[in-house]
């Protein structure tokens, strides 16, 4: 019989945090500027320039140690990790190695065996670097350091995930905490979040670990799921042919589905880390902690039980809409603006989720006006358009954001409440389906449905239903 | 702690680290002299230091900070200035390989 294997995976996430500005001095983050035009002495390395922390770095660590349930080292210190590389203008790399901030935490993630808990080993405060593009045209390299010196916090998980599904829910769960404390916003295809993935495969049963590869180059969750297949499959082949799994990073390309390894050379793992010495020690106090403690926002199960209780959602529609931050957010507008919460979860549960899905769009990018919605459900409610209509002015929100009355009235989707209108379409309809209007007598009632449904057709689908049904009622 | 011997396996070590292609008579001086710094250092090792916490920073100083507050503008001219070379805004470097 074949072995059976089972595939052992660890992460290390890099989040840029949301702060105005860098790390280590007073430039923006703001993302897209042009080439080095967020760059003074200290973020390019320049000789004799100093690096003072930013405060709320420190913050938003905490709050994401804190929500990730880590023990905090009252103690915390910068380390230098030195490498050469042009994307990198200092030649080291401050991080933290010897004391990180936060360390010994945990989160727990739902799968289809249930919730389960990933261990966090620590999480760091760190300094990213520049970015390099390759100039064909004169065959050097080109950097631009807006990025040097962003912070970021690097979240280093145990190897407690065993497959693509449970590294995603890990990877869900991360970004969502992250959003909803506000640390950052964590977009895989900016850059904002990045994954790279430590994985080995082992005998079923057996304790000991394989030896991993690290994989990088990682930027969407589908990425993630198919590196994590090809790299279980090739250390499995190589194991099946009596060959080793070297210790390596690979990187991933996604176009061609495979991973090649990254020279060794370029990978000489001897960071030679030592203490920075331009950067005091941070003392983190019981105050210090119990004040971000309080400041937590509501996090997405107090969200989701308070929709329960105060707007009356099942637990389901509560926990779906609380998911993403945003959407969560969008939908309570609505909800106060309309006075009508549960009509309002209705079009997030239902509408909302198709038109992302259809879109291909993630919660994060949705971007209508709650009040826009609020309007469109009251103009529901006074029957001044009917369900079907209103789906399609919903859609004209969700793409284009449409002021729904205008819409509706500037292109004829209101319900005519022309009585007299009605009544000829009323007659019309009975008139020239006698054999139907017999059968309504005999009492096959069900074809009542036919008849309305010729009348809006003959509306074109601006009636309002219900008073379509009463006259037809009155009339037969 | 064991003496640090700097013979040729190092050297070529700290060359691939420090991305330096040395000749035969630069790996010589620098082999020589790098060895006479970690002799120096050495000294240290003569100390006992049981119990003694490693010392970082000589000043008693912690929570050193800035708010979050951007103070710097764009100061693009001047930054590249230092750069050996430079394109379309950006520094231009030997080409690298990723």
């Amino acid at each position: 019989m074949a072995k059976q294997y089972e595939t052992v995976i660890g992460l290390e996430v890099h989040v840029e945090l949301a702060t105005a500005t860098k790390i280590f001095c007073g430039c923006s983050t703001k993302f897209g500027g042009a080439p080095n035009t967020h760059t003074c002495p200290v973020c390019t390395g320049m000789p004799g320039s100093l690096p003072v922390l930013n405060k709320q770095v420190v913050e938003y660590a905490l709050a994401l140690g804190l929500a990730a349930n880590c023990q905090v080292n009252r103690t915390c210190k910068f380390d230098r990790k030195n490498y050469f590389y042009p994307d990198n203008p200092q030649n080291y790399q401050i991080s933290q190695l010897y004391l990180p901030i936060c360390y010994d935490g945990f989160l727990e993630i739902e799968t289809a065996a249930g919730s389960k808990k990933i261990r966090i080993h620590e999480m760091h405060m760190e300094e990213d670097a520049g970015k390099l593009i390759h100039d064909e045209w004169e065959d050097c390299s080109l950097v631009d350091y807006n990025r040097s010196g962003v912070p970021l916090v690097e979240i280093v998980s145990e190897p407690d995930m065993r497959n693509a599904e449970e590294v995603i829910a890990y990877l869900e769960k991360l970004r969502m905490i992250c959003q909803y404390l506000g640390v950052s916003d964590c977009k895989l295809q900016e850059g904002s979040m990045r994954a790279d993935v430590n994985l080995s495969v082992r005998e079923v049963g057996s304790e000991k670990f394989g030896t991993r590869t690290e994989m990088k180059n990682l930027n969407s969750f589908k990425a993630i799921a198919r590196a994590i297949e090809g790299e279980r499959e090739r250390q499995i082949e190589l194991l099946e042919e009596g060959k080793e799994v070297l210790q390596e990073t690979r990187r991933w390309d996604d176009n061609k589905e495979y991973s090649y390894a990254m020279r060794s050379k370029e990978d000489a793992k001897d960071y030679r880390y030592f203490p920075d010495p331009d950067l005091p020690p941070v003392f983190i106090s019981q105050e210090w902690i119990d004040r971000i403690e309080e400041q937590q926002p509501e996090m997405q199960e107090e969200k989701a039980a308070r929709y329960e209780k105060e707007y009356g959602l099942s637990a389901y529609d509560a926990s779906l809409i609380t998911q993403s931050k945003h959407m969560a957010d969008l939908f309570e507008e609505t909800a106060k603006e309309s006075k009508n919460p549960k009509k309002a979860a209705n079009w997030f549960i239902g509408e909302t989720f198709r038109l992302l899905k259809e879109r291909g769009m993630d919660a994060e990018e949705l971007q209508f006006t709650p009040k826009h919605l609020a309007d469109l459900i009251a103009a529901v409610e006074k029957g001044e358009v009917n369900n079907q209509n209103a789906k399609k002015v919903f859609e004209k929100i969700f793409d284009e954001d449409v002021e729904p009355c205008a819409y509706i009235e500037a292109n004829g989707l209101k319900t005519v409440e022309d009585t007299g209108m009605l009544e000829t379409v009323v007659d019309k309809v009975l008139a020239e389906n006698p054999k139907t209007v017999e059968e309504y007598h005999s009492g096959k009632t069900k074809v009542l449905g036919f008849l309305v449904g010729q009348v809006m057709k003959q509306m074109k689908g601006k009636a309002n239903p219900a008073s379509v049904n009463k006259m037809l009622l009155e009339k037969l | 702690m064991a003496k640090q011997i700097i013979d040729d396996a190092v050297m070529e070590n700290v060359e691939i680290l420090a991305k330096l292609a040395l000749t035969e008579e630069e790996r010589e001086k620098a082999k020589e002299k790098m060895q006479e710094m970690l002799d120096y250092v050495d000294k240290l090792n003569e100390l006992d230091t049981e119990g003694i916490e490693p010392l970082a920073h000589t000043f008693s100083v912690g929570n050193v900070f800035r708010e979050d507050v951007v103070t710097n503008n764009d100061d693009r001219d001047a930054m590249l200035a230092n750069a050996p070379g430079c394109k379309e805004g950006q520094y231009q470097v030997p080409k690298t390989v990723q």
